[in-house]
C-alpha cells in the first residue's frame, strides 16, 4: 500500500483510471446534452413570452396566449426555486411510483438538467431579446419582415450573442451541477468517486482528483467558449473593395490604419 | 398623378396625451413632401403611423385608395412598397453591409440570392458605398451608415420612402453626403416624405412643405410660399427660432 499523499493519487488513478474516465465522460455528455437542450427549451419559452399580438388578434388568440405566459411563468418560477437535487428525486421516483415508468439514470439525469437548465435560459434568452435595440425590430418591419422573419434572422443571433457569456456560465455550473444527480445513481463523476473512495477509504485522495478534473473541465470549456465569442465577433477589420484606378484592388481596414486608408482611398 | 398615400382624420394619444389630433395629408406620384415643426408637434408619429409602427386610433391610410388598416393590404407587400429610413439608421448589427441591403429581398421579396446581391450592389453604389459592402455597422461612420440605410430600402424597390429626422443624428460634416443623396433620388421621380429639420434642403427640394404644430397641420404649401411668406405667427416664429 502506498504511504504518501502522492503515492496514493497515482495508485488511485491507475487502479480506478477507467472509473474516472467515464464518470468524467457521463458528466459531459449529460451536462452538454442537457444544457443544449435547455437552451431550446428556453429559446421556445422565451420566444413565446416576447410575441406581441397584433393589432385586432382575436379574443381567442388573446386568451391562449394569455394560459400560456401563466403556465410558462409557472414552470420558471418552480424550477427557479426548487433545488435540482429534489426536483431529481421527485420527477424519477414520482414517474416510477405514480406512472409506472422505469426510466433509465442518464436519461433521467438530461431529463431533469434540461428543465432545471430551461427555466433559467428562458429569463437569460428574454433579457438578451429586450437588450436588442428596438430599433432593430423596427426596421426588419419597416422592410416588411414578419415577427417570425425579425426573430430568426435580426433579433436572435444579436440576442444570443449578446447572452453567450450567460449561457456558457449556465453549461460550467451544469458540468459541475450535475454531481447532485448521484441521488439518482447517474454513473457520472462524482457516483464513481464515491464508489473509488469507499474501497480504500481514501476520500481526501480521491475526491482531490475528482477536483482537479472539474476544475479542468471548467477551466477548458471557458476557453472555448471565449473563443466561440471571438469567431461570432468576425474579424476586426474589413476590406474596401475598388479603387479609382483599379476597380478590383483590395484594401484591408483594420481598427490601426482605418483612418489614413480610408482618406487616401476616398481621396 | 393620383395620390400613392393619403392620410384622412389621423389620431393618434399615448396614454391621456393626444399627439395628432385630426390629420389630412396626401403625397402624389414623384412628389417630395417635407413636414417641418418643432419636437413634439407629432411629425414622427405621423410617419410611424403611416409604416404602421404605430397604430391610429382613428382616421384611415389610404395607398392608392386601399385601407391599410382594413386589413385587405398584404402587411409585406405594403412595407416593401412604402420603406423607411430612420434616424438611428438601425441597420442591422450582425450583418455586414452587403446582407443588410440583401436580407429583405430575400426574405419578404422572396428574391434570389443572385438577383439581391446585384440589386444592393446597384443600390450601393447609388449612395457611393459599395467599396463596403464587407464592413459591419460599427466600422461605419454615421453618414456611412445612413447611406447604406438608404440603400437597403432602395433595393426594396419601393413605391414611397419615409424618412423620419434621417440627418438628426448626425455629425455636421456628414449631413451633407446624405442630404445629397436624398436630392438625388428626388431628382429621380420618387416620392418621398421627410420630416426634416433642414430648411435648406426644403427649401432647394421639396415640391411641398406642411408646418406642423401641436398635432394638426398649422400650413402648407409650396416652399417659396411657406417657408419665405408664413402667414401664422407659429410658423413665423419657428422660422425665427430655426435661424
Amino acid at each position: 500500500m502506498p504511504t504518501t499523499f502522492f503515492g496514493w493519487v497515482g495508485f488511485l488513478l491507475e487502479q480506478y483510471g477507467p472509473l474516472f474516465a467515464s464518470g468524467t465522460a457521463m458528466t459531459l455528455l449529460i451536462s452538454l446534452t442537457g444544457t443544449v437542450l435547455g437552451f431550446v427549451l428556453g429559446l421556445l419559452v422565451a420566444i413565446v413570452r416576447t410575441v406581441e399580438l397584433p393589432r385586432g388578434a382575436g379574443r381567442v388568440r388573446r386568451a391562449l396566449l394569455g394560459c400560456a405566459h401563466a403556465l410558462m411563468n409557472v414552470y420558471i418560477q418552480v424550477f427557479r426555486g426548487t433545488p435540482m437535487i429534489v426536483q431529481a428525486m421527485v420527477i424519477y421516483y414520482g414517474s416510477m411510483q405514480y406512472l409506472g415508468l422505469d426510466m433509465d439514470h442518464t436519461a433521467a439525469a438530461i431529463f431533469v438538467i434540461s428543465i432545471n437548465t430551461g427555466a433559467y435560459m428562458a429569463e437569460i434568452i428574454r433579457g438578451g431579446i429586450i437588450s436588442v435595440d428596438k430599433g432593430q425590430f423596427e426596421a426588419a418591419h419597416a422592410i416588411g419582415m414578419t415577427h417570425w422573419q425579425t426573430m430568426t434572422t435580426v433579433v436572435l443571433p444579436q440576442a444570443i450573442r449578446n447572452i453567450l457569456p450567460s449561457v456558457g456560465n449556465e453549461f460550467i455550473v451544469n458540468i459541475k451541477d450535475s454531481s447532485v444527480l448521484n441521488v439518482i445513481a447517474v454513473s457520472e463523476l462524482f457516483f464513481q468517486a464515491k464508489s473509488a473512495a469507499g474501497t480504500y477509504f481514501r476520500y481526501f485522495e480521491v475526491y482531490f482528483i475528482v477536483a482537479v478534473i472539474y476544475l479542468v473541465l471548467t477551466l477548458t470549456v471557458s476557453r472555448i467558449l471565449r473563443l466561440v465569442e471571438k469567431k461570432m465577433d468576425g474579424p476586426d477589420s474589413y476590406v474596401i473593395h475598388g479603387s479609382q484606378s483599379d476597380s478590383r484592388a483590395e484594401i484591408k481596414v483594420s481598427a490601426e490604419n482605418e483612418k489614413e486608408v480610408v482618406k487616401r482611398w476616398e481621396a | 398623378m393620383g395620390s400613392v398615400i393619403e392620410v384622412q382624420g389621423l389620431k393618434k394619444s399615448f396614454g391621456s396625451h393626444e399627439v395628432l389630433r385630426g390629420i389630412d395629408l396626401s403625397a402624389d406620384q414623384g412628389q417630395v413632401t417635407c413636414i417641418i415643426g418643432s419636437s413634439g408637434s407629432g411629425k414622427s408619429t405621423l410617419l410611424r403611423c403611416i409604416n404602421l409602427l404605430e397604430t391610429p386610433d382613428e382616421g384611415r391610410i389610404l395607398y392608392h385608395g386601399q385601407d391599410i388598416l382594413s386589413g385587405e393590404v398584404n402587411m409585406p407587400q405594403y412595407h416593401a412598397r412604402v420603406g423607411m429610413v430612420f434616424q438611428q439608421f438601425n441597420l442591422f448589427g450582425n450583418m455586414d453591409v452587403l446582407a443588410n441591403c440583401m436580407t429583405g429581398q430575400m426574405k419578404v421579396l422572396r428574391r434570389s440570392r443572385e438577383e439581391s446581391e446585384q440589386n444592393a450592389l446597384k443600390y450601393l453604389k447609388k449612395v457611393g458605398m459599395a467599396a463596403y459592402v464587407s464592413a459591419k455597422p460599427r466600422q461605419l461612420s454615421g453618414g456611412q451608415k445612413q447611406r447604406v440605410a438608404i440603400a437597403r430600402t432602395l433595393a426594396m424597390d419601393p413605391e414611397v420612402i419615409l424618412f423620419d429626422e434621417p440627418t438628426s443624428a448626425l455629425d455636421p460634416e456628414m449631413v451633407g453626403e446624405v442630404l445629397g443623396v436624398m436630392q438625388d433620388l428626388a431628382q429621380d421621380g420618387m416620392t418621398m416624405l421627410v420630416v426634416t429639420h433642414e430648411m435648406g434642403f426644403a427649401r432647394a427640394v421639396a415640391d411641398r412643405v406642411v408646418f406642423m404644430d401641436g398635432g394638426v397641420i398649422c400650413e402648407q404649401g409650396e416652399p417659396a410660399q411657406v417657408l419665405a411668406a408664413p402667414q401664422s405667427e407659429r410658423l413665423k416664429a419657428f422660422l425665427a427660432s430655426m435661424l
